[in-house]
């Protein structure tokens, strides 16, 4: 619970949860999800949630972006917007 | 489209902030008198987990033991999603257009590093699952680590490398068993005569358990035995679905 | 002022992560943008509960210290028990003393075992939003899973994942 802190993790937090929409490229928009699923877990072990951020930090970055990945890969990689 | 919805999010986040600032309602952030925080249940879930169980670990032990009849329908959500997806998507050939496959041996360094590394993996994962009660940890971390030890495998080889050691048929076994050894634990009370999922009855039929304490301790462990075996097995189950494009032969 | 940032920051974070998420969902066209922002939306709302958990100043992480051996009652008995061998050992030695001694022995036996220590709730973070937000996250795994699916095989039947071309080529099969 440390404020400073907070406020580094969420400095990364908040644009990258708006690169992720923005990105036309569907492998690098799942990418940054993934990063966006990390920083979400440092934040939750900060605040003292460790089981809620070993949770996230195995299923959010490490499965979750796999699943993306994949079905990218099968799909388009080009969005219109 | 754009403007439209931003202008309606703009309007909903303006009323929520104006519902979290001005009205006084929400506590102040880390306040320990808060309605949450305060409550009557959460500080007897502080103050009476290691009297009532043994277990250190609050979250494991609410979870499992407390909360053990919420746990085992989030287990059988997962093994829905397994076969909802298995429903879906698998098909045995295909003749439309796909994306082009690239057929290549595996390259040196990855797979001498994952050759050693996945058998470490998979000892973590086991850990993970044992010393849940006693550090962060429990049934579905040491599961999902699990399954991504097979998807590792399936990244650096082949999906049918993968696919030969951990065959799909059982998979869709394993993911079963997990269930019933849950709803087997939670129905071995009522055989004694207690409520469903009451494990403190257990100390009678459990070997070398004299206390109730005790028998909630092992029917947590034998509880979270079967979550990580569903668990892990829907997980790599998911991903070679869908990295196939449901025909389970060569893939990502 | 800094007082007032300070105790309702959260509020504000996760207000603005909801709605970015509820911008992605509605206004993007792509399908796998769409689940993007509902997995934004999803991660936003596990950082609500996990924030209301937490108590300020001493507060530790919600697992007992040193496996619990210095709160467990079990482990006080087992502890008493070795208090009262010590004990005994002693009464053999000054067994001819007088009753009062062998009280006097006696109760200084029992108060060297310790008694179990109660956890005070203000030092340990709340579990149960911990524990509900446990369930939220393999359910929203279990969700994307399935939505990734279902968009393959929207993909392999239509051609497309965009959301307009997608719309007029339902409507054009729902007129044949």
């Amino acid at each position: 619970m440390i404020f400073s802190f907070d406020m580094l993790i969420l400095l990364f937090l908040l644009p990258s949860a708006v690169i992720a929409l923005q990105l036309r490229n569907l492998l690098g928009a799942s990418m940054v999800f993934g990063i966006y699923s990390f920083l979400m877990c440092l934040l939750w072990a900060e605040m003292g949630a460790v089981d809620v951020a070993f949770t996230e930090a195995a299923v959010g970055a490490g499965v979750s972006a796999v699943y993306m990945i994949a079905t990218v890969y099968h799909t388009n990689r080009r969005s219109s917007d | 489209m754009k403007v439209f919805t931003g202008i309606i999010v703009g309007c909903i986040g303006m009323l929520l902030l104006y519902g979290v600032n001005d009205t006084g309602d929400f506590p102040a952030w880390g306040d320990p008198d808060s309605p949450a925080n305060g409550s009557e249940i959460s500080q007897y879930y502080i103050t009476q987990t290691i009297v009532d169980t043994e277990v250190p670990n609050m979250v494991t032990a609410v979870l499992a033991d407390y909360r053990g009849y919420d746990t085992m329908f989030e287990t059988v959500v997962i093994f829905v999603a397994g076969i909802a997806i298995f429903s879906v998507v698998r098909m045995m050939e295909d003749s439309g257009w796909h994306a082009p496959e690239f057929l290549r041996k595996p390259d040196l360094v990855p797979k001498h590093t994952v050759r050693l590394l996945v058998p470490v993996i998979q000892i973590f994962a086991l850990y993970v699952l044992v010393h849940g009660h006693s550090s962060p940890g429990g049934g579905f971390q040491g599961g999902v680590i699990m399954g991504a030890s097979y998807i590792l495998i399936a990244l650096v080889w082949d999906l049918e490398t993968a696919l030969k050691r951990f065959p799909e048929k059982m998979a869709i076994t394993t993911a079963g068993v997990g269930i019933l050894i849950y709803a087997g634990f939670g129905f071995a009370p009522v055989l004694m005569g207690e409520e469903f999922l009451n494990y403190g009855i257990l100390h009678h039929v459990l070997p070398g358990v004299d206390t109730p304490q005790m028998a909630r301790y092992y029917g947590m462990f034998g509880v979270e035995i079967g979550v990580m075996m569903t668990v892990s097995s829907v997980m790599f189950l998911i991903y070679a679905l869908l990295a196939s494009r449901g025909l389970m032969k060569k893939g990502l | 002022m800094e007082e007032f940032i300070h105790s309702k920051f959260n509020y504000w974070i996760y207000v603005l992560l909801m709605m970015i998420g509820l911008w992605g969902m509605i206004a993007k066209n792509n399908l796998i943008k769409k689940l993007i922002g509902m997995s934004i939306f999803q991660t936003a709302i596990i950082l609500f509960y996990v924030s209301i958990a937490v108590k300020e100043k001493e507060a530790n992480i919600p697992i007992l210290p040193h496996h619990g051996h210095d709160y467990s009652p079990l482990a006080a008995a087992a502890h008493a028990g070795h208090g009262d061998g010590d004990g005994g050992h002693k009464d053999d030695n000054g067994h001819n003393a007088s009753p009062e001694g062998h009280g006097d022995h006696g109760d200084h036996g029992h108060a060297g075992a310790h008694d179990p220590k109660v956890p005070v709730p203000n030092e340990f973070a709340n579990p149960l939003p911990h524990v509900l937000m446990l369930t939220a996250i393999v359910v929203g795994v279990a969700t994307l899973g399935l939505a990734l699916a279902i968009s393959q095989k929207i993909f392999k039947h239509y051609g497309t994942l965009e959301e307009d071309e997608l719309l007029k080529k339902v409507r054009a099969d729902d007129y044949v």
